[in-house]
């Protein structure tokens, strides 16, 4: 090993020629702000990623008719509920299951927002059996006009619905006007669904 | 607030209290992963402290320690893959991404069906690459071996770090549930068995250009003698990730029902960026090699190509782009990940900016010279590949400035590639032809000027004879002759004036081949496409062209873990039957999820293209036709770049053994 690099550059025809302090200043200064910018909106993107309604906004059905349903209530199977058992006045459907976790959070917030009779409440009961989805609502209350049951889930694939919770906002002439994935909060309600409530009432 | 997959949790995984008394292989699992990462630590600092100091003793400890890696990884690997043959749903991981219909073969694909899993086969590549480096580094300067492989080792401390503190794979589900949920149905096809494996081995082989670079940037030269050593690794690596794009692509094309193979989708976008960075290294590796010039930028090159991977990487895993493909959003794994980034990508670049600017400059060149071509090659991959990133990062920057919503698509990259290819296209054939250092600009194109004649002619034809889309037609015809006939020039001149081409010419005739090949299917499926949406009942037909599709209805199917819609469409020419295709909506039995299947006759010359949409009601249904002419060619130029990679990785020039200085 007789030839490791000497630190001292041999002055051959191609040694290194020094760069110009001020374009090699200017480099730095490029690629430093670049890496920071990158990581700083990295980081950004890190802290938004839990933010569980970023991405359902905007949802391709709002402005559109809400997609055709026919489901079976819950309480009565024999019945069923479709878009024209709805139509003529705004109804707000709200995504549930006796499975969901948060949607056991959301619940009083939803029931104390129903009591107010401002718009009409429809359950949609995903994936559900039954009986604990029965079980669920006597247990912590009944806000809801009626309750749809979606057992295989087929007619949530038309909603874009992948989850729950996740509530909608209908108006009268069946068009998507609003909708929330997630717990919905006192906040969302009075920043949210009470303006976009008020905004199909002007309408009228 | 829960991420998405807390909230909604199936009623398929219910625990029972029955706790399972398996075997403790998977703590050996765990086990096994830890004493990897110690082993890491051991790869990466000892050497590199050897290398400074000069300390043969310590530098040694590289390849045993790879070796010993590479097999501590592979027992973790196949101790999870146990787990999943036998359905040990006491291991939250398999409990997760698979149930007992599950069919065998995706027993084993499940193992990187998600998160954990593909994190394990990550390193699990990445220790391959590391043994493969020790077993083939043996022509190198010892410093020079223990720098890579301690740059590799630290790489992995990264990964198995992230691995064991995040996303441990071998977490226990206890008491364990009776029946697990399901593999993602996306991920049950052979297709999506092969993609991810060659999509890491290239994403991770960019490692070993990367781990050259800090090892150049530390010794503090860049010598062609080593550099040509590189030079097959990149080359490889990039043309697996070529084959891993390609297969998602194909992929994408016949199981998602739009007839689309590329969408500009953020996660494709993360393997693009590498794929386009690694092509501009490929060129300004051999300009290095072989001139000695753009030292310090191919250094930059290799360390923007990895850092470009390991953001594929961090996209995929950290939720903060949204995608088909992207994994469960979880913070914290974002938060190492990008941690882990910024230590890697900030420490290079970092040391580049210090180091670099001692790198001697090579031969000078004239302006018209194979430098200059090759320059302008790099310009434009690079100036591509930055376009994507601010295309795929720029909905996070318009939501970070509240500019609103905004998703960037088709139109902006569609445009931008016409853009930056089109020079490229049309400079591709003179690069072959044109002398290193000086060159009479009038010799190449006297060469190639017939061809550029030839070549405009068929566009001219091609213009004419098109059904529809005469432009893109015209120009994907004139573009794809150009590049072959050219291409064709060299390899005749290189044969009749030695007889003979090295299998790196061989290479990089394929590869630009590739270029043609490609350049037709991409450009005519796009002007020549037709498609129509229709609603049949049993018995009805639609006509498209010279076709006509006869729909005869639909029946169930039962397969392992799906019912299946599958319908009959027979396909007709000219009153005769060609062929009876079979589309399929498949509802799976965990979570009904639907996933189509298209009926598709492949051709060379277009592809037959049936998708069955919603059932209508009494009988009808929904079906979507397409005709794809050429489709299959896109795959096939892939494929072609692909094997230019490898063949010019065989050439023995690469792997020869000189302690001769060439610069």
């Amino acid at each position: 090993m007789n030839d490791t690099p000497a630190s001292a550059p041999a002055p051959a025809p191609n040694a290194p020629r020094p760069p110009s302090r001020g374009a090699l200043a200017f480099a730095v200064i490029i690629i430093g702000l670049f890496f920071i910018g990158l990581m700083a909106l990295l980081y950004y993107g890190v802290q938004q990623s839990d933010r569980p309604d970023r991405e359902s906004l905007p949802s391709p059905l709002i402005g559109k008719p809400a997609p055709a349903f026919d489901l079976p209530l819950l309480h009565d199977s024999n019945r069923r509920a479709t878009n024209a058992t709805l139509a003529g006045e705004p109804y707000v459907m709200n995504v549930w299951g006796s499975w969901c976790p948060e949607c056991r959070v959301e619940h009083p917030v939803l029931s104390r927002f129903a009591l107010t009779k401002r718009v009409r409440f429809v359950g949609y009961n995903l994936k559900d059996e039954r009986g604990d989805a029965l079980r669920w609502l006597e247990q912590y209350g009944n806000p809801y006009m009626l309750v749809v049951a979606d057992v295989e889930g087929r007619t949530a694939i038309d909603w874009g619905i992948y989850g729950a919770p996740e509530t909608f906002l209908v108006d009268g002439k069946g068009i998507v006007r609003w909708k929330h994935v997630g717990a919905v909060t006192d906040a969302i309600i009075a920043q949210q669904l009470i303006p976009a409530l008020e905004k199909i009432e002007a309408e009228r | 607030m829960l991420p998405v997959t807390a909230r909604i949790s199936p009623p398929t995984l219910r625990r029972v209290g029955h706790a399972s008394g398996n075997a403790m292989l998977p703590e050996l699992g765990q086990i096994t992963l830890i004493l990897a990462l110690l082993v890491a630590l051991l790869q990466s600092l000892l050497p590199l402290a050897g290398a400074a100091r000069g300390n043969a003793t310590w530098m040694a400890v590289a390849r045993p320690a790879a070796y010993a890696q590479l097999a501590l990884v592979a027992v973790a690997f196949a101790l999870l893959t146990a787990a999943f043959v036998r359905q040990d749903f006491s291991v939250r991981y398999v409990a997760e991404n698979s149930n007992t219909l599950l069919p065998m073969i995706y027993r084993y694909s499940a193992v990187w069906g998600a998160h954990e899993g593909s994190l394990l086969m990550w390193v699990l590549v990445m220790a391959l690459w590391s043994a493969a480096v020790a077993v083939f580094s043996r022509a190198l300067p010892q410093p020079v071996m223990a720098r890579v492989l301690g740059v590799m080792g630290l790489v992995a401390v990264g990964f198995l770090a992230f691995l064991i503190f995040t996303s441990n794979p071998f977490d226990r589900l206890l008491p364990a549930p009776i029946e697990g949920r399901d593999l993602n149905p996306l991920l049950q096809d052979p297709g999506l068995i092969i993609h991810p494996p060659m999509l890491y081995v290239g994403y991770v082989g960019f490692v070993v250009p990367f781990a050259f670079a800090i090892a150049a940037l530390l010794e503090g030269q860049v010598d062609a003698r080593w550099l040509r050593w590189t030079r097959p690794w990149t080359n490889i690596a990039w043309g697996f990730l070529t084959l891993g794009i390609a297969l998602g692509s194909w992929w994408a094309y016949y199981e998602l029902g739009w007839g689309g193979w590329w969408f500009w989708d953020p996660v494709e976008n993360a393997s693009f960026m590498p794929w386009l960075c690694g092509a501009a290294l490929i060129h300004s590796q051999a300009v290095t090699e072989k001139r000695g010039s753009f030292g310090g930028w191919t250094l930059l090159l290799a360390i923007a190509c990895f850092s470009l991977s390991l953001m594929g990487a961090f996209l995929v895993r950290s939720g903060v782009l949204t995608s088909v493909h992207s994994f469960a959003a979880d913070p914290s794994r974002g938060l190492f990940i990008l941690v882990f980034l910024a230590i890697v990508i900030g420490s290079s670049l970092l040391l580049y900016v210090l180091r670099a600017p001692r790198l001697p400059d090579g031969a000078p060149f004239a302006a018209s010279s194979r430098e200059t071509l090759l320059l302008a090659n790099n310009v434009l991959l690079t100036c591509a590949c930055a376009m994507v990133l601010l295309g795929t990062l720029y909905p996070l920057l318009a939501d970070a400035l509240d500019m609103g919503k905004i998703s960037v698509g088709p139109p902006y990259f569609g445009l931008l590639f016409l853009i930056l290819m089109a020079p490229l296209v049309l400079l591709l054939p003179f690069g072959p032809l044109t002398r290193w250092q000086r060159e009479q600009p009038s010799r190449p194109l006297a060469l190639l000027l017939p061809w550029a004649g030839l070549a405009l002619i068929a566009g001219v034809i091609a213009y004419f004879m098109a059904p529809q889309g005469p432009l893109k037609t015209a120009a994907g015809v004139a573009g794809a002759t150009w590049v072959a006939l050219g291409t064709a020039r060299f390899v005749w001149i290189r044969l009749k004036a030695s007889g003979r081409m090295t299998p790196e010419m061989w290479g990089m005739a394929l590869a630009h081949l590739g270029v043609a090949v490609f350049l037709v299917g991409a450009l005519l499926v796009e002007a020549m496409n037709v498609q129509r949406e229709v609603a049949l009942k049993p018995g009805q037909s639609v006509e498209i062209g010279r076709y006509a599709f006869r729909f005869e209805g639909v029946d169930e199917k039962q397969g392992p873990n799906y019912l299946s819609d599958r319908g009959h469409v027979q396909v007709m020419r000219n009153d005769r039957d060609l062929v009876l295709l079979h589309p399929e909506k498949r509802a799976y039995a965990s979570g009904g999820q639907v996933m189509t299947e298209a009926g598709i006759r492949p051709g060379l010359t277009g592809d037959i293209y049936v998708a069955l949409g919603e059932s209508l009601g009494d009988g009808a249904w929904a079906v979507r036709v397409h005709i794809k002419p050429f489709v299959r060619w896109i795959w096939l130029g892939a494929l072609l770049m692909a094997l230019g990679g490898f063949v010019t990785a065989a050439d023995k020039r690469f792997r020869r053994r000189t302690d001769t200085r060439t610069a």
